[in-house]
């Protein structure tokens, strides 16, 4: 039986939760009511109420007394409804979470789940990507898994972890992908990325669902002659420079992708990185595509406008390709 | 570590249980005052404290009374004018001046300064400078304790001008929706920063935000150290008898600017004079002489000894080093 995104993500936590008795789920509606997306359904019934804690509207409370917790060596797992009200919580998270070890030592293991992305016509309050706040926090993990298999074992490996982790799971991704995953216990590490996809002539570097975008591009460019590379970051924090600069090396053209409006995105760290790394290397520019500086817009012709795809992918592509 | 200090072999006079804890409060009372003075008037005036001072004069009574109180199994989480807070769990007067003075003896090794500090091995959390954010940890202290079986209980403390924040108050409902085993303590010492109390809240008492939260809340005198000990107690026993949580608003007043560069000009004159009448330490001697638990000089003995034991503390401070450079990217993360 295939196992979509979502369901991996569940499968994840159940197995950490029937694993290790100290990790619990803090949320709303996380409870009874099985979460906004259903990723907890079950977990109520099953693990109860100490270990399913339902909270008040308080993303503040919510991620601080994950930190609570965490200080007492528990294993909280928080859920932010949608990734937009994360901001709500901001302060707890990139003052206090991030802080605690560098400042005095304590160690903070907490996840902060955070549903992102666009294309569900969400508007502007449930479909940002809101990772680069969190990636240029020093003290926090940052993971945005694209495949069913890399979200449950990157789950499993943030509750693992004695860092706080910042869980970016994109809900356009949660049952539109599946596939078979291993039996059995396995985890993916926190900071390594992936070659999704093999090619010679040109690298797509980006993460979440834009791997499934770069995928597709590559496919078709494939059909043009061009040999695309497709790299998954996988995690942001701490980047896979290696993976990332080999890459960019070996084929000598980079474009970068992702879902995130343009200034400040993941696009300008990842060129910076290439450029001081591997610059003798290359062959072309540094090319992105990415969201346009906008908030995410509702009206379906507009925010087709505002996402990345394939098409917008394959044109730059192109670009650099023959340059 | 026992937070419930022995008595002091060295006490003067052991007669009662509550001559004992008088004495025991006038300690931590003095060494508070007596570090804070020496931070405040000397070694940052000195140069020898480089960042930011904020001090608790003429609040003492309420760190040391209310942490008193603390067993192994609580948790504190104390505020900027708590010091005595960390002497009665057990750091030492040399960890703190350390921290204060930036070198690596102190709790946070020089990466942060003043009372922004924590070891959890002494059961306290260390504040971040957006105050009231505290107050949610606090809560999810208290549902790890519950959760892990242990009888603890959360001391969360902040001032007037944490409960204009909504940390604060997601915090206060979450415990109380939770029913967690936490005692608030409202350091009430009328003024956050130069805004005072009237243009903070619409209320009389912070204590009044406790009905909205189904929360019991008293109001007591700050100033007087066995009558915050006295409340303290009734609200930690509620708050471990799972009864959910407990406020104490301790009535107080700041004795100086916020901080040790802001002398204050705002502060109407009078209020320093009123309340300085009103002084804890004087207040708690003048009762002990006339129970006749201590005589003056036996007192001054007292301040002798304190101010003996900073010196050391002082010295000890500027003999640990200063951090090296080198150790910049250290603990950023577990492992890097």
């Amino acid at each position: 039986m295939p196992t979509t995104y979502l369901e991996a993500i569940r499968a994840g936590l159940w197995e950490e939760m029937e694993r290790d008795p100290n990790v619990f789920l803090l949320g709303e509606d996380i409870g009874a009511y099985g979460g906004a997306f259903k990723v907890t359904a079950g977990f109520f019934e099953h693990f109860g109420a100490k270990r399913v804690v339902d909270t008040p509207i308080s993303e503040s409370a919510i991620v601080g007394a994950a930190i609570g917790a965490g200080l007492m060596g528990l294993r909280p797992v928080a859920e932010m409804q949608f990734a937009d009200f994360i901001s709500c919580g901001f302060d707890q998270i990139v003052n206090f979470a991030a802080k605690c070890r560098y400042r005095w030592g304590a160690a903070v293991p907490m996840v902060v789940r955070a549903p992102s992305g666009g294309g569900i016509h969400g508007g502007p309050f449930h479909s940002q990507n809101p990772e680069m706040w969190f990636v240029r926090t020093p003290g926090l993990k940052v993971v945005a898994p694209s495949t069913a298999y890399d979200a449950k074992g990157l789950i499993k490996s943030a509750i693992r972890d004695n860092d706080p982790v910042i869980f970016f799971e994109h809900k356009g991704l949660y049952r539109k992908i599946k596939e078979e995953l291993p039996v059995g216990e396995y985890t993916v590490p926190i900071g390594k990325a992936k070659v999704a996809r093999e090619g010679t002539d040109l690298s797509i570097i980006t993460y979440g669902a834009m791997v499934w975008v770069a995928l597709e591009a590559a496919e078709k460019l494939a059909e043009e002659g061009a040999s695309v590379e497709v790299v998954d970051l996988r995690t942001l924090v701490p980047l896979d420079r290696e993976t990332v600069c080999a890459s960019a090396k070996k084929t000598g053209k980079v474009l970068l992708l992702h879902e995130d409006t343009r200034t400040g995105g993941m696009a300008g760290e990842l060129a910076a990185t290439i450029t001081e790394s591997v610059w003798d290397y290359l062959d072309g520019p540094i090319v992105r595509v990415t969201a346009p500086d906008t908030p995410v817009p509702y009206s379906p012709p507009l925010e087709e406008a505002f996402l990345p795809n394939a098409a917008k992918v394959i044109e730059k592509a192109l670009w650099l390709w023959k340059y | 570590m026992s937070a419930i200090q022995a008595i002091r072999p060295d006490q003067p006079d052991q007669r009662t249980a509550e001559a004992a804890l008088a004495h025991q409060c006038l300690y931590y009372m003095l060494m508070m005052r007596e570090l804070e003075d020496r931070i405040e008037r000397k070694l940052y005036r000195q140069g020898k404290i480089v960042g930011g001072v904020y001090v608790g004069r003429g609040q003492e009574a309420i760190p040391v009374g209310t942490a008193l109180l603390s067993g192994s199994d609580d948790v504190m989480l104390p505020s900027h004018r708590d010091l005595a807070v960390f002497l009665v769990r057990g750091v030492s007067p040399g960890r703190i001046l350390a921290q204060y003075m930036a070198r690596v003896g102190g709790l946070t090794r020089g990466r942060d300064g003043n009372m922004h500090m924590g070891d959890m091995k002494h059961g306290i959390v260390a504040i971040i400078s957006a105050l009231a954010a505290t107050v949610p940890v606090a809560a999810g202290v208290a549902m790890a304790l519950r959760y892990q079986g242990r009888n603890g209980v959360v001391f969360s403390y902040f001032g007037d001008g944490s409960t204009s924040r909504g940390d604060w108050h997601e915090g206060v409902n979450l415990a109380s929706v939770q029913k967690l085993p936490v005692v608030f303590i409202c350091n009430n010492n009328q003024y956050a920063y130069s805004t005072p109390l009237g243009l903070q809240m619409a209320c009389a008492n912070v204590a009044d935000r406790g009905p909205a939260y189904n929360m019991p809340a008293d109001i007591v005198d700050g100033n007087d150290v066995l009558a915050v000990h006295k409340a303290t107690q009734r609200a930690v026993e509620h708050a471990r008898s799972g009864k959910g949580p407990y406020m104490l608003e301790c009535k107080t007043f700041r004795m100086t600017g916020h901080s040790a560069n802001d002398a204050a000009h705002y502060v109407p004159k009078g209020l320093f004079d009123e309340w300085g009448k009103l002084d804890p330490i004087t207040r708690l001697e003048a009762h002990m002489i006339a129970e006749n638990w201590a005589n003056r000089a036996e007192l001054d003995q007292r301040h002798a000894d304190v101010r003996k034991e900073v010196d050391d503390a002082v010295e000890w401070a500027e003999a640990s080093p200063f951090p090296d450079p080198s150790t910049l990217l250290d603990d950023v993360y577990e492992s890097q």
